[in-house]
């Protein structure tokens, strides 16, 4: 079938997209104080950057699922960006091996003010089946400050949504907030 | 010794290890070990995995002319053993790990480099009886030299752009060319193998089944027919018919998901939009049928935890017609864009001699010649009583692993119908009796086949357990897939292997 019958077809079954889940989801750590902060710098838009500190790669199965059409995570206003200079959020999997810890505190150290940290999945928050191990700290914990945690193994892509949305209320200070103007600035 | 003989009658010289299922464990002394290298330069032996186990190297071969299977074991002295990474070149960074964990080391292995250990493990040698003291901190680690004139370097890595595994790679190119890629992994180490030891079957069973997340059901199956093999024993056959109905799940749900980010790595993400939508199909049917998108967990020693309900039956049965359709659909379109095979076309190609000497199986040997499929060969139930093709290719680019993907599906959905169709009826387990023994198991996963080992204590405990990976032989095959190429397709070279990292770093 060529492609643009192919994308006609898609054009008229319309999207595949599932509804969003209600936030609430993971359990928000977040201080009193960072909240709201990231309200007039941020609006409610967040990007990520996903650090694999030792997972077994299945919760990055269920990010990838969470940014395909299914899911959509894109439809937020959260998206996974390549450089920790470009990102608010530090999400992290994995039980924190030693052999990555470096590599995941440069990466958070890396990361412009204000930012908060997410542990993806029962290894991130405390070494799941992991923990006890020589090789791994058993958790994001050890290494840096965690702000929201969502467990699972591995969450459900609709658990990572939920949590990221947790946050995006938290940190944009208050849900279901419309597009804010920065200082100054009417919205358009 | 040397002249053509068989796996058996060569290590039939050596002492038989009693309790050791299903295949033979053949004790040699140092000089049989030593001439086994010899005997290896020139005979059809695959090696299937090396490790250690105390102050033991264990080896296991396949005779590809008899396809018997068996392991070679060597008691080293003083904490040495000959290498074997002179005959199979495979054998090296599976050396290197043992010297990093059990402090064995291996004689006359060229690369002698540290591999899992980056110096910052609170003690070196962790699974040695006496483990060394820690390093003194990270250790720099030499890059093996490069010579010419305009050469340059890129590194990339532990932490890489998208949403992948940690691993560092290091270019060396001239212009846009590169003349050699090198891969340092160990990254995700997490001490699998040491964690394992000393578990009970359920504990440990949860971690081979966190081994690679991916292939978490093909983990499981590895660990469950080891483990019911080393106390004697086998699943109930309802079970075995369960986890085959898992495994092509799970064997076509990854290939989706390749398939669609190989294309994406070419510029093409429409491929890869429509098939996540294809494979979430049969994840979001695993989780409402099965208990778990991933199919964690579902296969446990003795058996299984769920069933198929009659329910569960008529949708899958609905998913695989849905999905036959839409993904030869899909390969049409590929098969129909000159712009996107341009990219995938020749690129990555991996020669057939090299894909033998690695003794490679899977997607990367499959699309190189060589058609090995644990599933056949040795095969294991129910696939005996079940009919499908393994797709051979000779190009050895990544084409020929894309085709080779699609191809699988094609039969694992075949499968799914039969199995579907065909399953009997009866209990889903049947109790693990206590015993002391060896098992090994030989499981076909999405990328190829997985080894298991393991040892059985006599109270029923895990005393040494090794999974080995399919990527420990592909990983090393796409250094070489790179050469000549331009560092723009290492992404779709990457993708087309697929290679696990937590599945090698362990």
């Amino acid at each position: 079938m060529s492609l643009a019958r192919l994308l006609l077809r898609e054009l008229i079954k319309g999207p595949r997209t599932l509804p969003a889940p209600p936030p609430g989801g993971g359990g928000a750590e977040v201080g009193a104080g960072l909240a709201g902060t990231g309200r007039a710098r941020l609006g409610r838009s967040l990007r990520i950057r996903e650090v694999d500190a030792g997972s077994c790669n299945g919760c990055e199965l269920e990010i990838h699922a969470a940014t395909g059409p299914v899911y959509d995570l894109g439809r937020f206003g959260i998206e996974f960006v390549a450089s920790p200079r470009h990102a608010d959020i530090l999400l992290v999997t994995g039980p924190v091996s030693r052999n990555m810890a470096q590599a995941l505190k440069r990466t958070y150290d890396a990361m412009p003010h204000p930012k908060w940290v997410v542990a993806l999945g029962d290894c991130a928050i405390d070494g799941g089946c992991f923990a006890g191990g020589d090789a791994v700290l058993g958790g994001v914990r050890a290494l840096l400050p965690v702000d929201l945690t969502i467990p699972g193994c591995p969450p459900p892509p609709e658990a990572l949504l939920s949590g990221l949305l947790t946050l995006l209320d938290l940190v944009s200070g208050g849900p279901a907030a419309p597009l804010l103007p920065m200082d100054g600035e009417e919205p358009e | 010794m040397l002249g053509n003989i068989t796996l058996m009658e060569y290590l039939k010289a050596g002492r038989p290890v009693a309790a050791h299922r299903p295949w033979p464990r053949f004790q040699l002394d140092d000089r049989g070990w030593r001439d086994l290298t010899g005997q290896l330069a020139q005979s059809d032996w695959s090696l299937l995995g090396l490790w250690a186990d105390g102050s033991e190297v264990h080896a296991a071969f396949r005779d590809e002319e008899t396809a018997e299977i068996a392991v070679a074991s060597l008691a080293t002295q003083d904490r040495r053993f000959p290498s074997l990474s002179a005959a199979r070149p495979s054998a090296q960074r599976l050396e290197r790990t043992i010297q990093d964990l059990f402090g064995l080391l291996a004689d006359g292995l060229a690369d002698s480099r540290p591999w899992l250990d980056h110096g910052r493990w609170p003690c070196r040698t962790p699974m040695a009886f006496t483990r060394g003291e820690a390093s003194a901190g990270p250790v720099a680690y030499p890059f093996l030299p490069v010579e010419g004139q305009s050469l340059h370097q890129i590194p990339v890595g532990p932490v890489h752009a998208g949403i992948i595994e940690p691993g560092h790679f290091r270019f060396t190119c001239a212009g846009e060319t590169v003349v050699r890629l090198e891969e340092r992994l160990g990254y995700t180490h997490k001490g699998v193998e040491a964690l394992m030891a000393g578990r009970t079957l359920p504990e440990a069973a949860r971690l081979a089944a966190r081994v690679s997340g991916d292939s978490t059901v093909a983990y499981s199956i590895a660990f469950a027919r080891a483990a019911e093999a080393a106390a004697g024993t086998e699943a109930p056959p309802r079970a075995q018919w369960m986890r085959a109905l898992m495994a092509e799940l799970e064997r076509v749900a990854n290939h989706l998901l390749d398939i669609g980010a190989i294309c994406n790595d070419a510029a093409f993400p429409f491929m890869l939009a429509r098939c996540t939508v294809l494979r979430e199909q049969v994840l979001a049917a695993n989780r409402t049928y099965l208990g778990h998108r991933l199919m964690m967990d579902r296969v446990i020693p003795g058996g299984v935890t769920v069933d198929v309900t009659r329910e569960a039956t008529a949708v899958y049965r609905g998913v695989v017609k849905d999905l036959r359709k839409r993904v030869t659909r899909l390969a049409d379109l590929y098969d129909d864009l000159p712009t996107l095979q341009d990219r995938t076309v020749g690129t990555g190609v991996v020669s057939a001699s090299l894909a033998h000497r690695f003794g490679v199986g899977g997607v990367g040997g499959g699309a190189a010649s060589r058609g090995g499929d644990a599933r056949k060969v040795p095969g294991y139930a129910p696939y005996d009583d079940l009919e499908f093709d393994v797709p051979v290719h000779p190009e050895g680019d990544v084409n020929a692993r894309l085709w080779v993907r699609i191809e699988e599906i094609h039969a694992s959905l075949g499968l799914i119908e039969q199995i579907l169709d065909r399953i009997p009826g009866g209990p889903l387990a049947r109790p693990i009796p206590t015993r002391a023994g060896e098992g090994m198991a030989l499981v076909e996963g999405f990328r190829g086949d997985i080894l298991m080992w393991l040892r059985l204590s006599e109270v029923g405990r895990v005393v040494r357990c090794h999974p080995r990976d399919p990527s420990w032989f592909q990983w090393p095959l796409l250094e070489a897939a790179i050469e000549g190429n331009i560092v723009a397709d290492f992404p779709l070279c990457n993708k087309s292997f697929n290679c696990s990292y937590s599945g090698v770093d362990l």
